[in-house]
């Protein structure tokens, strides 16, 4: 809510400003959850090279998408792929196909409370939970006791996530409590003993980072797991670019992909590429 | 009134120039006083319009028709093929649930349990500061009391959802942490000092010779405030109900931080609930707008104003038949 409030003002800012292209400047637009990691990297950037401008936008990524086909942005993040008509649409205009780099991993964490015997569940079971059709924890070798469902609120970018990686697009089941930010769902979590919740990866007291099961294996959600694609719940921020990097913007993007620059990532609590 | 007071004076010709510009400077600050009352009513005015002006798209545009008709806010629908009919709200899903009926339920039960707590403390405990409490105690008393209502609700929230949420699952055994118990009671925390100043207003103001009376007849004391004080206080009490159920049906940050916001259709109050008004500030900071959902939490806002003023109406009415029977019951 708060860094939807920041980027919608940030995008108001800018909006008002005229937008040109000038040279010096890179206009960086779109997801609202890379908003708060590229702006670090403009800092770290900006800081190195004091000639060159990197404006950050929140707005969300098909906004940032949109942007680049109407021209009024250099870089569109994104924390999806580009849709195909997406990508359509800026080739007709644009006569060159256009490009996309995975910079950042972002995963999705199951938390339990720190009592619950349940370690790893699979991507169907937590399907089934999330659905409302496991309602104990004993179908899934925990206690016997009530499942109790934490989720987010409808607009939040992970609510689609899950919803769209685990729930295959359908329904949250109707009794799952939504609450505002994941740090309100792993307080709740961390309290009750019988609950579950999502979010990014976070290191609170009182919760325990459910891996998730393929095969006989289980993956934690740790960095190397998430980089290598085995911890299943994991999904790429990318930059669009409507052809190949080039000049500043390339000079940013090299920085973005740097080991400084993947420092960065970890720092902001996301996951590196390389 | 006022004007058949002032009309003659102002007509006589040979008022003197001091008594004129007094007769000028009534008339202004009449004039204000209008003016400033009206603004109140011309906002409040305002704001319903401007509500329901966002609400007419459910029925001027088409899509929104489809997706939010009333059929489906207020009736049961298939949610999942292969499950029974429910009353779902999911309006951001694939195919958009829409069902008023959780969040009415969810409304009720959290008003319901707050009232439940507060009427009778707010009463009693007025009662107990007008009729029985020393001078001294009841000096301290008060202004605590009202000293609760500046509490910001958002605090009050998070000493439900921290403190009693913990304490009331340990005590009886919920499922749900965060439930319409723990909402309505953190509620009631925000209610009871508006129940209990109206009232200790509404009762001190009882004339003294109704009690003296009273006493003089040999009614003990607690006779007296049962059976003739409190009765000649009902307008006033109810007043401080309606108020307490007002704030309660609208508050939205206590609600939203300790009820659990699942849209659950139950009359169990250890379930998780989902207000009306904490809908609307859940789902207002990214909801398209001019879409269907939009519309529908501009809708709900609509409902929340019809259901104060209905209430306040209904209130009226039974406050004027309380007063005729007491100056009937007098003369």
């Amino acid at each position: 809510m708060k860094k939807t409030l920041l980027s919608s003002f940030v995008a108001f800012g800018l909006a008002v400003l005229p937008l040109s292209a000038q040279a010096g400047t890179v206009t960086v637009k779109g997801s609202d959850t890379m908003v708060i990691l590229v702006q670090r990297w403009a800092e770290a950037f900006m800081k190195k090279n004091p000639a060159t401008k990197i404006q950050v936008t929140g707005g969300g990524s098909g906004t940032g998408l949109a942007a680049l086909q109407n021209g009024t942005t250099d870089i569109a993040m994104s924390s999806r792929e580009i849709k195909e008509a997406e990508e359509e649409k800026l080739r007709a205009r644009y006569n060159t196909p256009p490009t996309g780099l995975p910079v950042a991993k972002d995963g999705v964490t199951f938390y339990v409370n720190e009592s619950n015997k349940v370690d790893a569940l699979t991507v169907e079971q937590l399907k089934d939970i999330y659905l409302g059709d496991t309602t104990s924890w004993k179908a899934v070798g925990g206690a016997d006791a009530p499942i109790v469902l934490y989720s987010r609120e409808n607009s939040s970018g992970t609510y689609v996530f899950v919803k769209d990686t685990v729930l295959g697009g359908d329904d949250f089941a109707a009794s799952a409590q939504t609450l505002p930010g994941t740090a309100a769902v792993v307080n709740a979590v961390s309290k009750e003993k019988n609950g579950i919740g999502y979010g990014g990866a976070a290191y609170a007291k009182g919760i325990k980072e459910l891996k998730v099961k393929k095969g006989n294996d289980a993956f934690a959600p740790t960095a190397e797991n998430v980089k290598s694609g085995k911890y299943p719940l994991s999904r790429d921020l990318f930059f669009y670019l409507r052809n190949k990097p080039a000049g500043e913007a390339k000079a940013f993007i090299d920085f973005a992909l740097s080991a400084e620059g993947q420092a960065i990532v970890t720092q902001v609590g996301y996951f590196p590429v390389k | 009134m006022q004007e058949q007071d002032l009309a003659p004076p102002v007509a006589l010709p040979m008022l003197s120039p001091a008594a004129r510009r007094r007769q000028l400077k009534e008339k202004a600050i009449a004039a204000l006083i209008t003016a400033v009352a009206f603004t109140g009513i011309a906002a409040l005015v305002l704001i319903l319009v401007f509500v329901a002006k966002e609400a007419l798209l459910l029925v001027t545009d088409a899509a929104a028709r489809e997706e939010a008709s009333f059929s489906k806010m207020f009736l049961p629908q298939l949610v999942r093929k292969g499950k029974p009919l429910a009353y779902v709200w999911q309006p951001v899903s694939g195919v958009p649930k829409v069902s008023m009926i959780p969040l009415f339920v969810g409304t009720l039960k959290t008003t319901a349990v707050s009232m439940l707590v507060a009427v009778p403390l707010g009463i009693f405990g007025a009662l107990f500061a007008a009729e029985f409490a020393p001078r001294r105690l009841r000096e301290v008393l008060k202004p605590t009391i009202e000293l609760l209502a500046g509490i910001p609700s958002v605090v009050l929230g998070f000493f439900a959802l921290m403190v009693m949420a913990s304490f009331l699952q340990d005590t009886f055994g919920f499922t749900s942490r965060l439930n319409a118990v723990v909402a309505g009671l953190g509620l009631a925390l925000a209610i009871v000092p508006v129940i209990f100043t109206v009232t200790e207003d509404a009762l001190t103001a009882v004339p003294r010779s109704y009690r003296e009376a009273s006493l003089a007849l040999g009614a003990t004391p607690w006779e007296t405030a049962w059976k003739v004080v409190l009765p000649a206080a009902a307008p006033g009490i109810l007043a401080a109900c309606v108020l307490g159920f007002g704030r309660a049906i609208g508050e939205t940050m206590i609600v939203l931080m300790a009820s659990g916001n699942a849209a659950i259709v139950s009359a169990n109050l250890g379930d998780s609930v989902r207000s009306l008004s904490a809908t609307i500030a859940a789902e207002m900071g990214e909801v398209v707008v001019g879409s269907p959902h939009y519309a529908l939490l501009f809708f709900i806002g609509v409902e929340l104003f019809l259901f104060t003023f209905l209430l306040n109406m209904l209130a009226g009415v039974w406050t004027k038949k309380v007063i005729q029977r007491l100056k009937g019951g007098a003369g």
